[in-house]
């Protein structure tokens, strides 16, 4: 590397320029010629069988092209793929609506507006039937079962067992016992989703604009879906997203209803999702109830854990479901070194909408039981929260470290973190001003979380949901790769392709720093485009904008690509200055004889002489300079026969503490102090990293605090506008103090790992133990979120107070 | 289908549209004045994204009808800059890293232009609750605030008319 001159610097975007001035390129903003509008019919009902839809009167209002219905959808698409079988997932309900918002047809006209008069003429003959919301109710023998093909509500049941917890539990001094219940809430992001679908009959092309996280595995979904082949559905995702936050990765039923629409249209459509829609039926990850057990001896060594998770993931299961449950696999011991495990994991669908990624992905569910667990073992040995997690904790000499359930832990310094936390807080002065709190009768409590962030998926987690058996029927999966491309023009310009389109995590910036520093050249000679084209990209199975993969993977592309670049370069510059190789060093964008630094030839004069020359060459070189670099980690292997897994590839680390104080007449929680050191490995851009850390620990706030998704005993949906689904302002936001710790990745080309999903996992248990810590001279525990007023009111109530 | 002549100053040009009357003011902007700045993300007047300035004043471009503002002169993303040159909040945004999707960013200045030029040297709270009708998922609102505070201390270009921009 020839230095970090602009990588680790707070550099500014440069996306900015155009998403301050209202030149974004959202896709909204994409205009095609001729297009039409779409709005789509929902179903009203949570549970309903569609008997008959006519859409005569609709067709008949001027101005509507066509109406696609669900007999349409059921006819001319096939069912979603998804590993656990045997569900029929369609892009709408057919024959049966399964969840309140479900699509049941598709208006298309010359305007929105008029599509969505033609909603109205739309009539539609549904028959109720029985409705079930909660996953245990679901399970139970009586319950109303979804999908008859498949007979049950449950759709994967999967048990482990690592080492020995048996034995442990048996030898334990005291056991820990809890039930945990983790909420419905979604990332929502402010862009919603948006798609123009056109089809191109002659040949037979569906091209499909959509702000998309992929394509990774999905658009091969979509594909068959479609029953086209993946050559044939052209999918471009524009250069500015408006956030995503895993969101984005599900929106592939809409891809393929719009393009449906299109086809049966013979026009283009387009389609922007509006808020009550995208409150109803876009994406969320799935709530879960948690069976805990902790095996523990006297001195807080905590030598086992139980845990059965249930998983409801709405009224079909979807790919890539269940990996809610599966995805942080490795990490399910988290920072810890608790070798026997039991683990029990199950996805149950309900009368509810839909679930998938979303940032963090199954970890905030995860750290909420284990954490509160620690807690909880921590208040019953009389040991301190803090002390507990130091002596449980993978100490730094251990790593790589191999969890009981696969995870290879590539590098970190747990205590260090935690120890930089406690002091950015000032713990003792914490817990002082408690004690004094405390004295005068007021709730005051201090949580601590430290958790593991595992980032970048290896495909292969997802045949976890099968068991060994089953796995060696089909071909095993694996794999993390990402794409860089880097090419110099013919002028010397460079032009680096990203094959992923972020949704405001500074891609380019972050890009552009890399290669600025691979290349030595000014970063104003680089230009990146983050514009996906299935057809015009190169890309792959795993690329996609998910998972934290970007700053780790992703970037180790990108270097590798600039490198194989300067490497030609270099053989370039001997052949043409008649020198050897190992005479040559690379300097300031120029290739420089050692100790003749006259003798020089910039990258502007190779790139000619590889453009404009191209049969002087060395033989055998290709002409061009340019390099595709596929990056894959080595650790991403398919499941072992006894279902140890590496789910996950580079693990970062975040330690967090809240400081609370619970008003005794309202319940109203107050956030006073809030502290968050983290370790991603290398950081790339230090004011990127503070701002993914503020942006993830204010949604973990809310989803501790003020977001719920919600239906009614019927399944009519209550959170359809933001007037009651309560998203944080500027005044709900805490400030943050923030510290580092780097320990670099051994995995990554330049040592970094992820960001963006820690806080998010962290944040809403750190409330809910800062929380449990306020109300535990009450005798309140919490085992629950989120703690608005009326339901900490309540508990204040009950514990007499 | 029942239409009107609506007649408008956007970003300082003068619009004439006959449209329907049901149209929101913020399609009007994005459909008839190439204002594509305007982002639309809620339609129930609760994120803030769709804030431009009604005659002055911040307004949700969502819950007004064109017909309704026939005649205002309307501000919107587009013309807070100057040619090439940006106005000292928006470098302000930028110094302090205050977007990352920038999907509320339009109507997050727009609300902070107008605020500034009431309250020139705003502490961190009250800017927060300037900012509180104004919903951001990515930032979590901290830099926004820095970027803010910091804008208030920069000068204010003078406008091509003489008066503060």
């Amino acid at each position: 590397m020839s230095g970090s001159k602009w990588v680790g610097q707070a550099v500014k975007r440069v996306e900015d320029g155009r998403l301050l001035t209202g030149r974004g390129g959202f896709v909204a903003n994409h205009q095609v010629a001729n297009l039409h509008h779409a709005a789509i019919l929902r179903s009203p009902h949570a549970h309903a069988r569609i008997n008959r839809i006519d859409a005569s009167r609709a067709l008949a209002l001027p101005g509507v092209a066509t109406v696609l219905t669900a007999e349409d959808v059921g006819r001319m698409s096939d069912p979603f793929v998804n590993i656990t079988g045997p569900v029929r997932y369609y892009s709408s309900a057919v024959g049966t609506a399964r969840f309140v918002g479900e699509p049941v047809a598709v208006a298309v006209a010359r305007s929105r507006y008029i599509a969505e008069d033609a909603l109205d003429l739309i009539d539609v003959e549904y028959e109720p039937l029985p409705a079930v919301l909660d996953q245990e109710a679901a399970l139970a023998p009586d319950a109303p079962i979804l999908h008859e093909n498949l007979g049950t509500n449950l759709c994967v049941r999967r048990t482990f067992s690592f080492g020995d917890a048996d034995k442990a539990f048996a030898e334990a001094d005291v056991v820990i016992t809890e039930k945990f219940r983790f909420p419905r809430y979604s990332h929502f992001p402010m862009e919603t989703y948006g798609v123009i679908a056109s089809y191109d009959p002659a040949a037979r092309l569906l091209t499909l604009w959509a702000n998309f996280q992929g394509p990774f595995i999905i658009h091969t979904v979509i594909a068959r879906a479609l029953r086209m082949p993946q050559n044939r559905v052209r999918v471009i995702v524009p250069g500015d997203i408006g956030g995503g936050f895993g969101l984005k990765t599900s929106m592939y039923p809409y891809m393929v209803l719009l393009g449906l629409a299109a086809m049966k249209a013979g026009v283009p459509v387009k389609w922007i999702e509006d808020r009550r829609e995208a409150l109803t039926a876009s994406s969320s990850h799935a709530d879960r109830v948690t069976y805990m057990q902790a095996a523990v001896r006297n001195d807080g060594t905590v030598l086992a854990i139980r845990t059965r998770n249930i998983d409801n993931v709405g009224g079909y299961i979807r790919t890539p479901e269940p990996a809610n449950l599966f995805a942080r696999f490795s990490a399910m011991t988290g920072a810890y070194k608790i070798r026997n495990v039991q683990l029990d994991l199950s996805a149950v669908m309900t009368n509810t909408s839909l679930t998938g990624p979303v940032r963090g992905y199954g970890g905030h569910p995860l750290y909420f039981a284990l954490e509160r667990t620690m807690d909880l073992i921590a208040a019953r040995l009389g040991l301190d929260p803090a002390e507990l997690r130091l002596k449980n904790f993978i100490q730094p000499q251990e790593f790589p470290y191999t969890t009981a359930t696969g995870g290879e832990y590539d590098s970190g310094n747990y205590p260090e973190c935690l120890r930089r936390l406690l002091s950015l807080a000032r713990y003792d002065e914490l817990r002082a001003r408690q004690r004094a709190a405390r004295d005068e009768g007021r709730l005051v409590g201090i949580g601590l979380a430290t958790i593991v962030d595992p980032c970048v998926t290896n495909i292969g987690y997802i045949a976890l949901a099968k068991s060994q058996a089953e796995r060696a029927q089909r071909r095993p999966m694996s794999g993390s790769g990402d794409v860089g491309v880097v090419r110099i023009d013919p002028n010397g310009d460079v032009v680096v392709l990203a094959t992923s389109v972020p949704q405001g995590q500074g891609h380019e910036t972050i890009i552009t720093q890399i290669v600025a520093d691979e290349l030595g050249v000014p970063m104003e000679r680089i230009t990146v485009l983050a514009q996906v084209d299935t057809l015009a990209s190169v890309w792959g199975i795993t690329t996609g904008s998910y998972s934290s993969r970007f700053s780790s993977v992703g970037a180790s592309a990108y270097a590798m690509a600039a490198r194989q670049v300067r490497a030609k370069a270099l053989k370039l510059a001997a052949h043409f200055l008649e020198v050897a190789e190992a005479d040559l060093e690379w300097k300031d964008g120029a290739a420089v004889v050692r100790g003749a630094p006259d003798k020089a030839l910039p990258l502007r004069a190779i790139a000619g002489a590889a453009h404009w020359n191209q049969t002087s060459l060395p033989p055998g070189m290709e002409p061009n300079l340019q390099a595709t670099y596929v990056f894959n980690l080595p650790t991403s292997r398919p499941p072992a026969d006894d279902d140890r897994a590496n789910t996950q590839n580079v693990y970062g680390f975040g330690a967090e503490l809240a400081l609370v104080e619970v008003d005794r007449t309202s319940g109203v929680v107050r956030i006073l102090e809030y502290c968050a050191v983290h370790d991603c490995g290398t950081v790339l851009n230090p004011s990127h990293v503070r701002g993914q850390v503020h942006g993830a620990v204010v949604q973990g706030i809310s989803g501790a605090l003020f977001e719920q998704m919600r239906w009614d005993e019927s399944g009519q949906y209550l959170t359809a506008s933001l007037q009651d689904y309560l998203m944080p302002t500027a005044m709900e936001a805490p400030e943050i103090k923030m510290d580092h710790v780097v320990t670099p990745s051994p995995n990554t080309v330049l040592g970094s790992k992820g960001i963006g999903e820690a806080s998010s996992m962290a944040a809403p248990v750190t409330i809910a133990n800062a929380v449990a810590d306020a109300l535990a001279p009450l005798g309140v525990t919490i085992t629950s979120l989120p703690l608005w007023p009326d339901t900490v009111w309540r508990m204040l109530r009950e514990a007499g107070c | 289908m029942n239409t009107s002549v609506v007649r408008l100053h956007v970003n300082g040009h003068a619009i004439e549209r006959n449209v329907e009357v049901r149209m929101l003011l913020s399609d009007f902007l994005r459909d008839e004045a190439d204002a594509l700045g305007v982002n639309v993300a809620c339609e129930q007047g609760a994120c803030g994204s769709c804030t431009i300035l009604l005659d002055g004043v911040p307004a949700r471009s969502c819950l007004a009808f064109a017909v309704q503002v026939d005649g205002a002169d309307i501000l919107t993303i587009e013309g807070l800059a100057s040619d090439d040159t940006l106005h000292p909040l928006q470098e302000a945004f930028r110094d302090h890293h205050a977007l990352q999707c920038g999907f509320c960013t339009p109507g997050m200045l727009l609300t902070a232009y107008e605020f500034l030029s009431r309250h020139p040297r705003p502490s961190m709270n009250e800017i927060r609750r300037a900012l509180s009708g104004n919903l951001c998922r990515c930032t979590g609102y901290q830099q926004i605030v820095e970027a803010v505070h910091d804008a208030a201390t920069r000068p204010v270009p003078r406008a091509a008319n003489g008066g503060d921009r």
